[in-house]
């Protein structure tokens, strides 16, 4: 059995091989005994090297993350709380974040990707807003390698089993395979909450003497150093770090998630942190934190799953499920209550103190004093180099002269219809609950999900969108693009942008190169965010996304929330009715670098992405807006992977029933394939009524928007003259079946 | 008219429920607590699609043995009128209100779909405002929803004219691709002999509002309201 550790008993683990198994560096360590004027003992350690851990000081991002825009007309609450908040009108707010769980995922996909999902959940109610809709966004390596499948099968199922048993809607995502994610893959989870503007509880300890209620599944030995591992970098014993993914209980969680709401309609509660990352160590340091005050625990009372845990492991412990309540002193009775009626734990562990000071006793003895401001405002900041690599230029080149045009060009739009990054996601979004709580207005499938806002007219939109490839290449317009995708996909349903929140997936900090990438990312989504009016209101950053020394793509994820005043005016991107026109929003430009057609027909991933003039894409957004909002847009497709004929194709066969087929006549103004397949940014396909033309034009007009009559909707056949000519229905089985074929 | 809405721990699709019936069909709704005895004069029982007590067991195992199912045993076989959704569904299974089980997909994955159903049956309470072969779309959730009953029970069913609803595709014909989770005979709901307890895979609460891309699931509803607000129409109810 473990044995208590003292000052006076320093053990054999602090040695400078058991600091860095800390993951904490000698300086770090130094700096330690600085701040505290001793040397910490063993649990002290363990609760520095969480606090300092990358994953919860974010101190290699911290300096870079303040270049990020975050305030806007719509912004409640900004970045530093445990989510974002925007208002939505009447006296409502949306509550959103998005998170990542990669590792734990690519260890054991399925409890990976449930925790996962658990975590940004709690994220969410713990604010005082009730789950309404969740996305995500996954990256898995080829689909050729042996654990695609696996990795893909397990991390779906993981977040079907956990969000479905919650009662809260999977409505959309992205899914994209690449070899640069094989041994690093991503799972990025987001989840928005609805409150009441006037009850947004804060992550806060204040009020000397108030109780602190640890409420929740009971503490066992899972997790322990999961903040830690999320602060390294794989290889290949990474195997080896299973018992550091913790298991999930969805039934629990959803206790939890009705227990603290009911608590929440009552006066009684001050603050309230999820036990997340770093467990009751995290959540009761940072409300003190945020609070200005000091926290004392005894740990002797909390709930425990095993016999003989010590203080080190009860601290560090990642169980799920688990949530610290800051109540008013004296009305700590009526709450546990709350906890009573639905079968949970909540016991008093400890209180709110003036000190500033993090306090934990265990048996009466006290085990850790550690000032509040040494684990948060004074945990270390770090200015990483950061440069440029010169093998940048070489991917940059691209010689579109020596990439031979296919000859059938029918054949290769098949061939992308049918690979996993362009055919139809159902076999992912089928195994995930897409309606409970009815509000789903626009299911998976579209540009971005739209849930209607009960006992209103209102309407939210959401999408989620990230781009690793055009990072890579060039990481400042990746930024860039990241952020208008986003945008432009909520353009699409009809939606004004709110906000955004971000999940940023990058390499380790300590190279330089992934320093680059990652300043270069942050100055792209800074000027995009700037340019259309997006405020980032919260998220996270996720280094250490390599294996061997590889970096992932640099990849960060967009999720971005939009308000529909009249959520019955939105569109959807499938074409409605015969006769219908089919117009261009935008201009096509003779460009292949970074597509989908490249990678999938040449087996190339170089050039430079897109390029893009944010004042263009602003205006299409704000064109297509209007002409929504006018009612004469029957359907709306943004272009992307896979350029206008893929669209085309999507908005032919993407809605639930019926297919259309559609005529195009596109001029000869650039190479085949780049007409084709190029995806040149700020396009929009739009579908409108012949009369409705002119209407339409005065608008785009008016915004500066080139607009260009490609064709009309209807008949059987997906004609684009004079390139391409295939039958509706068999493009429409191809794009269907692509990815269900490969897992069958 | 009264409904009750059960809540049972892990009920998920309650609130979903208690909005349709309060919000568009104007009733009269009150949440029924697990742990609770049922004590109110009610017309209707809906037990709500969810993970009752996680379900980490069978779906429906826990939930049946809970304090409120007694009284929701006794009042069914008084003949009031209750209506399972999903695990309602599976938790009238388990509990003997209904024949026949409800398993793991055949497929062995949850499935979310918008599915299309062809109403077999009108002389219930639950049907009586639809027409015979009516299609009605609506969406399926489960992991635990391929209905099976041996030969002997499904031949009784068949003969009382007990299956209410089949899956079927956009033309009305049952089919494999149209049947999502391997259930025999394409079975998609049934109702007890005596004609008022009836459950169903399908999420009628879902797809109540043209907003959500469906209206048909009003059907069900709409034929319980009339059922119990026209006398002539009461007859099930003894």
């Amino acid at each position: 059995m473990a044995r208590l550790e003292t000052k006076e008993s320093a053990p054999p683990s602090l040695s400078p091989e058991g600091i860095a198994s800390h993951g904490l560096t000698e300086e770090e360590y130094r700096k330690i005994v600085e701040l505290l004027g001793r040397e910490p003992n063993f649990t002290e350690l363990g609760v520095f090297s969480v606090m300092w851990s990358e994953h919860c000081s974010y101190k290699s991002s911290k300096n870079l993350l303040k270049l990020l825009p975050t305030e806007g007309p719509a912004v409640l609450q900004g970045p530093g709380e445990n989510a974002g908040v925007v208002d939505i009108g009447d006296g409502q707010a949306a509550v959103f974040k998005i998170e990542s769980h990669n590792h734990p995922s690519f260890i054991e996909p399925y409890q990976g990707a449930a925790t996962g999902v658990g975590g940004i959940l709690r994220d969410i109610f713990t604010m005082g807003a009730r789950p309404i809709a969740s996305l995500n966004s996954l990256r898995f390596g080829s689909f050729d390698h042996p654990r695609t499948r696996y990795l893909l099968n397990g991390v779906v199922a993981g977040i079907g089993g956990y969000g479905n048993c919650v009662g809260v809607p999977t409505v959309g995502g992205e899914v994209f395979f690449d070899e640069c994610y094989n041994a690093n893959i991503l799972v990025n989870a987001f989840t928005l909450g609805i409150a009441k503007k006037e009850r947004l509880f804060p992550g806060k300890a204040t009020g000397e003497g108030n109780s602190l209620i640890y409420v929740g599944a009971k503490t066992g030995r899972d997790g322990i150093h999961g903040a830690t591992m999320a602060s390294e970098s794989f290889s290949q014993r990474k195997e080896t770090r299973r018992p550091t993914v913790q298991v999930g209980d969805p039934f629990t969680e959803k206790l939890l998630l009705e227990a603290c709401l009911e608590l929440m309609e009552q006066d009684y509660l001050i603050g309230v942190q999820d036990m997340g990352a770093a467990g009751l160590t995290s959540s009761s340091a940072e409300m003190a934190g945020r609070g200005g005050t000091g926290v004392e625990l005894d740990l002797s009372l909390v709930p425990l799953r095993e016999k003989g845990m010590t203080p080190y492991e009860i601290l560090l412990s990642e169980s799920q499920e688990r949530m610290l309540l800051v109540v008013k002193k004296g009305s700590e009775e009526a709450a546990k209550r709350i906890f009573e009626r639905w079968d949970l734990d909540a016991v008093v562990v400890g209180k709110v103190t003036p000190d500033r000071l993090f306090r934990a006793s265990f048996n009466g003895e006290e085990v850790v004093r550690i000032p509040i401001a040494a684990l948060t405002a004074e945990a270390p900041v770090y200015h990483r180099p950061a440069e440029r690599p010169q093998s940048q230029d070489e991917i940059q080149k691209l010689e579109l002269s020596q990439v031979e045009v296919p000859k059938d060009l029918g054949a290769t739009l098949k061939n992308l219809l049918d690979s996993p990054n362009i055919a139809s996601k159902r076999w992912v979004y089928r195994q995930y609950d897409q309606f409970v709580r009815s509000n789903t207005v626009v299911a998976p499938g579209a540009d971005a999900a739209v849930i209607r806002i009960k006992g209103t007219d209102k309407g939210l939109a959401l999408t989620v969108d990230g781009n690793g490839r055009y990072c890579y290449l060039d990481p400042y317009v990746g930024g860039i693009l990241a952020v208008a995708e986003a945008a432009r996909n909520l353009a699409c349903v009809g939606a004004h942008p709110l906000g955004l929140t971000d999940c940023l997936n990058f390499g380790g900090p300590e190279n330089p190169a992934v320093m680059w990438q990652f300043s270069e990312v942050i100055r792209g989504m800074r000027d995009s965010c700037t340019a259309l009016a997006v405020p980032v209101v919260s998220g996270n950053v996720s280094f250490y996304n390599e294996t061997d020394g590889v970096p992932i793509y640099p990849t960060p994820v967009v999720g971005m929330v939009g308000l529909l005043p009249k959520v019955e005016r939105h569109v959807t991107p499938w074409f409605k009715s015969s006769g219908d026109l089919v117009v261009l929003l935008g201009r096509n430009r003779e460009e292949l670098g970074g597509s989908e057609y490249l990678k999938l027909a040449h087996g190339l991933v170089r050039g430079t992405p897109p390029w893009i003039d944010l004042r263009l894409e602003r205006a299409v957004q704000q064109c297509c807006l209007k002409a929504i909002e006018r009612g004469m847009i029957r359907s709306a497709h943004d272009i992307s992977e896979g350029g206008l004929a893929v669209a085309l194709v999507e908005c032919c066969v993407g809605g639930s029933e019926k297919s259309l087929g559609v005529k195009i006549d596109l001029p000869e103004t650039m190479r085949q394939d780049a007409r084709l397949f190029g995806e040149s940014q700020s396009r929009i396909i739009v579908s409108i009524k012949e009369n409705d033309l002119s209407r339409l034009e005065t608008i785009a007009e008016k915004e500066g928007v080139p607009v260009q009559v490609l064709g009309e909707v209807g008949g059987s056949r997906f004609i684009i003259q004079p390139l391409i000519q295939l039958a509706v229905d068999e493009l429409k089985s191809v794009w269907s079946d692509g990815l269900e074929r490969r897992l069958q | 008219m009264r409904w009750g809405v059960v809540v049972f721990p892990g009920s998920c699709d309650d609130q979903d429920v208690y909005d349709c019936l309060t919000q568009v069909l104007r009733q009269k709704v009150e949440f029924l607590w697990h742990k609770d005895r049922l004590k109110e004069k009610l017309d209707c029982i809906v037990l709500p699609g969810g993970f009752s007590y996680g379900d980490y067991l069978r779906a429906g195992a826990v939930a049946r043995f809970s304090p409120i199912m007694e009284g929701i045993v006794e009042f069914a076989r008084e003949g009031g009128l209750v209506l399972g959704i999903c695990n309602g569904f599976q938790i009238l299974c388990e509990s003997g209100l209904l024949p026949g089980v409800l398993t793991r997909n055949t497929q062995l994955q949850f499935v979310c779909r918008p599915v299309y159903l062809r109403l077999e049956e009108t002389d219930t309470p639950f049907t009586c405002a639809g027409k015979k072969n009516q299609l009605l779309r609506l969406p399926v959730k489960h992991g635990e929803g391929c209905y099976y009953a041996d030969p002997v029970t499904l031949e009784r069913l068949q003969k009382n004219r007990q299956i209410l609803f089949r899956y079927v595709d956009s033309k009305g014909k049952t089919s494999a691709a149209a049947n999502p989770n391997g259930s025999v005979d394409h079975i998609a709901g049934v109702c007890n002999e005596g004609r008022n307890v009836m459950g169903l895979m399908p999420h009628p609460e879902d797809a109540s509002e043209k907003i959500l891309g469906s209206e048909d699931g009003l059907k069900i509803f709409s034929s319980i309201v009339e059922a119990c607000e026209k006398t002539e129409k009461r007859a099930w109810l003894g």
